[in-house]
């Protein structure tokens, strides 16, 4: 039992402490490039990226927003009914989506979606000895390879972060209208007013860390994977399993913190 | 005998990987202009000693020069510089799938050197007609065979005009055709160029075509380095096995009593 539980802890400060590698050595081979005179990461490799990260997840994350959104509002409302203050579901919905659902739905959508693809494309790679190659031709291949996924994710996070949370309002708005009588008018003006300027910026900065979560752990699966397709597959399990608990994990972490200065 | 600096220089290499002994006090050096083809079983640490020469692993025990320099000692930056100057060909090609044959190809000048658009292409045009492979520019790896991909790879590895060029089993996987068109090409190519190559292989009548110099690897060590010549009258038991190709023999024996050891 001991043993077991000084095995895990061993193996997880390892991968802990090679995702904090991953992540220094990336940024040291960016700035070696700047150095020369060049981009820090390959320009186009970037707007692909961002491309596929951000424009191809927004309809899934708007998608999944809307009807979580739609879903929450009906099922609260109908309790807040009984006590007469179902015009609460505007704030409830709109606090809950900007500082706490959005990042979270958002990070969880985009682990599957893109993390998963990440971790099997450079475990591909590395399979195919094509990362190896990469170095061999003394290119960098963590700027080369991570940097432009790194940045794609953690810009466009946010971005996705917040089209979660419009959508998520346009459903509840569109569920509250029909089946609580709250009219756009009135529900339009209970989230703006609910709604402050911390918790907006809270939501973007956990969006933007869940972001760089997902895409250091995703890339540092796919570059350590071993063993063939298999490996590549279980990588990719891990990869999507260990992000989406991290990202779960840091939330539930950042939210007692908060929770705690705040009182 | 080559009394000129050698070019790479092995020097008593010990490489472990856990328990695993891959190269046990490997000494070899390279000269200028040599075609040396590296023999020995398959899993015999043969890959492992271009992949030490180009600073990707670095051995236990012993250095690897090339020319003064101390690669297992080189920071990140001078050995991505280093490596500009020399050229691998993988075994499976190991072209990136999802860029295009020009894109492979002009991956390393875009990444490193400074050339127009208009040179790029020059460039590009040039090293797909050494190889043979002109008029695929915008084929995907995927939509090429395996010999032509090798091609393709090979002139990948010319781009940057590299003084070294480090071939991994150029003929594995390749029908007797093809491979020998491979031959021919580093053969011409290193004659064209005055490129150095080492080439790692265990097909004999490949070995035989392509080498100026052989060496002989067994059991982590280099047990024979000489000319073609003295390899084919050679008297050693394992090296005469090796190029005969006979089942009886040292090699055959030392395969048994190691898989005997590691089934115990």
């Amino acid at each position: 039992m001991l043993y077991q539980i000084g095995f895990y802890t061993r193996a997880t400060l390892i991968h802990i402490g090679s995702i904090v590698w991953l992540f220094l050595n990336t940024i040291e081979e960016m700035v070696a490039n700047i150095r020369r005179g060049r981009w820090p990461f390959r320009l186009a490799a970037f707007f692909a990226q961002t491309d596929r990260t951000g424009v191809g997840s927004v309809p899934l994350v708007m998608l999944v927003s809307f009807f979580l959104g739609l879903t929450m509002a009906l099922l609260t409302g109908y309790q807040l009914q009984k006590f007469g203050t179902e015009r609460l579901v505007p704030t409830l919905i709109a606090i809950s989506f900007t500082r706490e659902l959005g990042p979270l739905l958002t990070g969880i959508v985009l682990a599957a979606r893109i993390g998963a693809a990440f971790t099997a494309e450079l475990g591909t790679m590395q399979v195919s000895e094509e990362v190896e190659a990469i170095e061999a031709m003394g290119i960098g291949p963590l700027r080369f390879l991570v940097a432009p996924r790194l940045l794609a994710i953690t810009l466009l996070m946010p971005c996705l972060s917040v089209v979660s949370c419009v959508a998520a309002l346009v459903g509840s708005g569109l569920i509250s209208w029909v089946t609580l009588n709250l009219v756009p008018a009135f529900y339009y003006d209970a989230v703006l007013t609910s709604l402050y300027v911390s918790d907006i910026i809270i939501g973007l900065f956990k969006a933007m860390f869940f972001g760089l979560l997902i895409g250091l752990i995703a890339c540092y699966k796919g570059l350590s994977v071993r063993g063939g397709a298999e490996g590549v597959g279980a990588s990719t399990t891990d990869s999507v399993v260990i992000a989406i608990s991290t990202v779960i994990g840091f939330d539930t972490m950042f939210n007692l913190m908060v929770t705690k200065a705040t009182g | 005998m080559n009394t000129a600096t050698p070019l790479v220089q092995l020097i008593d290499i010990v490489l472990k990987f856990g328990d695993d002994v891959v190269l046990d006090g490997v000494n070899l050096a390279v000269h200028p202009r040599d075609r040396l083809v590296i023999m020995g079983q398959s899993g015999g640490g043969k890959s492992t000693m271009l992949r030490l020469i180009l600073g990707l692993l670095k051995p236990s025990r012993g250095e690897v020069r090339y020319k003064h320099l101390r690669v297992n000692r080189l920071s990140r930056g001078k050995l991505n510089l280093l490596r500009t100057r020399m050229g691998m060909v993988y075994q499976y090609s190991a072209l990136i799938s999802s860029l295009t044959v020009r894109e492979n190809l002009a991956l390393p000048v875009e990444e490193l050197g400074r050339k127009s658009r208009k040179e790029l292409d020059r460039m590009i045009e040039e090293k797909l007609d050494i190889v043979g492979m002109s008029g695929t520019e915008d084929k995907l790896p995927s939509e090429l065979s395996g010999g032509m991909r090798k091609r393709v790879s090979l002139a990948r590895a010319l781009m940057m005009e590299p003084e070294l060029i480090l071939f991994d089993e150029p003929s594995a996987g390749l029908d007797p055709v093809i491979s020998s068109v491979i031959d021919e090409l580093i053969i011409n190519l290193t004659e064209q160029t005055d490129a150095t190559s080492i080439i790692v292989t265990h097909e004999m009548e490949s070995a035989f075509r392509i080498a100026t110099r052989m060496a002989m690897l067994f059991q982590g060590k280099i047990i024979q380095e000489g000319t073609p010549e003295a390899f084919r009258t050679s008297r050693n038991p394992v090296v005469r096995q090796f190029v005969t190709g006979e089942v009886e023999g040292p090699i055959t024996e030392a395969t048994i009593h190691h898989h005997a050891d590691h089934t115990e």
